[in-house]
């Protein structure tokens, strides 16, 4: 592989350009594969950690925004618990709101209402479990904010005040906000709007958001036949994701972005190692003259792109998951997963290679009589 | 008995050029022994580079059988040309065609490597190569740095380094001043005299009288050597 080595170091501008090329675009795919894991974890990773198959919301419901619009009655759990396949079936409440601590940390909350005798209720981590009303049991990440058990939580507007009781583990998220699990009577109230010493009138407590459903190990409940039946309409877990505000969005946005740099690298990289073949025209039909066979001219070209694509893609991550630390420890959503990162770095060498087996293939076809214009 | 190094048993060599074509080597015959040093001599467009350019496996005829140290080379796949080539042919170009960013020993070792020359060999050989064409203190140039005549000597230098049974020159002397050529001629002169054959197109007389038979060629064809 002597040749290509020499090329690489004599043509040590070009190849470092180029090479500067593809480690910003190793750069870039990391920070984007990281937002992407960030996105998706901060906008659903309150759903993820339900121990839920899939949620019952109201029939003909606007799939894009059905946490927020739903209405299911309370009842529905019944039906829906009835139906073949179904382990449990439980009532499921979520609203938006905005509050404040009593020591002044102003949070904003995804509220998760939940029957204390629930399937669907959480273990603390910290704290205790949801005992009665009045209570929350918040997302772990916010006692690195500032909030404590014993803290008193208030709803804006509404004057509403919840104890904190616990912490569950790790972050819970919906929409970009943090997670507070309470009990579904208390979350009726809230999502009604009482305010403490408010007479609640008993239809406010016959109301939730949906109706989750556990199925049976790995049954398929026909589930068209029980939204026909139940009057709902459902969604699997991983479908109401997209219920979450912005989510579909923001993760089409971030994966258009990084198949486009895929298609930039390839590009970029088939374009240069064309011409790298375009310049070598004269070099190769001489090789070719004396006799190199095309096997050993391909390995050596080859040889050449995959070492500066693998080297440039180690530098790119190097320098993204150095800067990528630095986000993690930041507000944005940014988190890191090495399989998503290794999976995405081999995509490019990949891609990368695909591109330059355009610019190699060019290799093959030089004639040598041609290109040395026929000793003239 | 030992086979010819070249027989050519009446190739031809056809180019289509769009609407009518370009007969460049017409019926062309011709022998030459182990040993021989024989010059194609003939006007400019007469079809001397074709013909090397078929000797060379270059090219392949368009008819006729081409046998390599009786070796039907028709029959080959390019790969087997290919191997031909890097083992049995030498090659020296009017314009050196030597590798600007390789220095001189780089560009003799690649002949050794394509040739699938013993490792421990290579260096040696090519080390020797060098030396004989009065080079060896030229070794870590790169070509760009020596003149035309010392260019010209590496190409040789190149071409000899396999021990080929064929050495083929077009117009060796072509981009040289006649004082430069003529030290090129003589030592074609002292590898001839070493056992090699040599086959050297040239439509200069100067160069042509060095060897020991000429072929004429006009319009492609071969006229009978005087
Ligand atoms: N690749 C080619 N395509 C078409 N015509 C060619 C090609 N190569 C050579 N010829 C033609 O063949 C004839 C012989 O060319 P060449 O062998 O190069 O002559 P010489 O080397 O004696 O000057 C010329 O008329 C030339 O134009
Ligand atoms: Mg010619």
């Amino acid at each position: 592989m002597f040749l290509a080595l020499r090329e690489l170091s004599f043509a040590r501008g070009r190849f470092a350009l180029m090479g500067s090329v593809v480690a910003l675009i190793a750069v870039l795919m990391v920070l984007l594969s990281g937002l992407s894991v960030g996105l998706v974890n901060d906008g659903v990773s309150g759903l993820k950690k339900l121990p839920v198959s899939s949620f019952a919301f109201e029939a003909g419901v606007d799939e894009s925004a059905a946490f927020t619009r739903s209405m299911v009655e309370i009842d529905k759990a019944e039906m829906w618990v009835d139906v073949p396949g179904v382990a449990d079936a439980a009532p499921f409440g979520l609203t938006l709101v905005n509050t404040r601590t009593d020591r002044g940390v102003d949070i904003d909350l995804a509220l998760f209402g939940v029957e204390l005798d629930s399937w669907l209720l959480p273990t603390a981590a910290t704290g205790s479990d949801l005992s009665g009303p009045g209570q929350i049991l918040l997302a772990g990440t916010l006692a690195d904010e500032g909030v404590a058990i014993g803290d008193v939580v208030v709803v804006d507007q509404i004057d509403k005040e919840l104890e904190v009781v616990g912490f569950v583990d790790g972050q819970h998220t919906f929409g970009h906000v943090d997670v507070g699990y309470v009990d579904l009577s208390t979350w009726q109230e809230i999502r009604a709007g009482a305010r403490p010493g408010d007479e609640v009138p008993n239809h406010v407590y016959r109301w939730v958001t949906a109706i989750a459903v556990l199925n049976e190990g790995d049954a398929e409940p026909d589930v068209a036949a029980a939204d026909e039946m139940a009057g709902t309409t459902t969604m699997t877990l991983e479908e109401s994701f997209g219920a979450s505000p912005g989510y579909t969005a923001e993760v089409m946005t971030v994966q258009m972005i990084q198949w486009f740099l895929y298609a930039i690298s390839a590009l970029v990289v088939g374009a240069f190692f064309t011409v790298v073949a375009i310049q070598r025209r004269q070099e190769i039909a001489v090789m070719r003259a004396m006799g190199a066979s095309t096997g050993y001219l391909l390995r050596d070209s080859i040889t050449q792109s995959v070492i500066l694509l693998v080297v440039a893609t180690a530098v790119g991550l190097g320098i993204g998951l150095a800067l990528g630390a630095g986000l993690s420890a930041t507000e944005m959503p940014f988190a890191l997963y090495p399989s998503a990162v290794a999976a995405a770095s081999a995509f490019l060498v990949l891609l990368g290679l695909v591109g330059a087996a355009f610019g190699v293939l060019r290799v093959t076809r030089v004639d040598p009589l041609t290109a040395l214009g026929a000793s003239r | 008995m030992i086979a010819p190094v070249v027989e050519l048993r009446g190739v031809s060599r056809v180019f289509p050029a769009g609407d009518v074509s370009v007969t460049a080597l017409v019926d062309a015959d011709l022998v030459v022994e182990p040993g021989d040093y024989v010059a194609v001599v003939g006007p400019s467009g007469s079809g001397k580079s074709t013909m090397l350019n078929i000797l060379g496996l270059l090219d392949r005829p368009t008819s006729g059988t081409y046998l390599l140290e009786g070796i039907d080379t028709s029959t080959l796949s390019e790969g087997q040309r290919a191997g031909l080539r890097s083992r049995r042919i030498g090659f020296v170009f009017q314009s050196f065609h030597l590798l600007s960013h390789r220095t001189v020993l780089e560009n003799v070792l690649l002949a050794t490597i394509y040739n699938r020359m013993p490792r421990s060999e290579r260096l040696p050989a090519a080390e020797e190569a060098l030396r004989r064409v009065g080079l060896g203190h030229r070794m870590d140039f790169l070509p760009t740095r020596l003149s035309g005549g010392e260019r010209q000597r590496v190409a040789i230098a190149r071409a000899i380094v396999t021990r080929p049974a064929l050495l083929l020159a077009d117009e060796p002397t072509g981009n040289l001043d006649s004082a430069t050529g003529e030290s090129v001629l003589a030592f074609f002169d002292e590898l001839r005299n070493d056992g090699l054959t040599l086959i050297v197109v040239t439509h200069d007389d100067k160069v042509s009288q060095h060897a020991e038979r000429q072929v004429r060629l006009r319009d492609g064809r071969i006229e009978r050597a005087a």
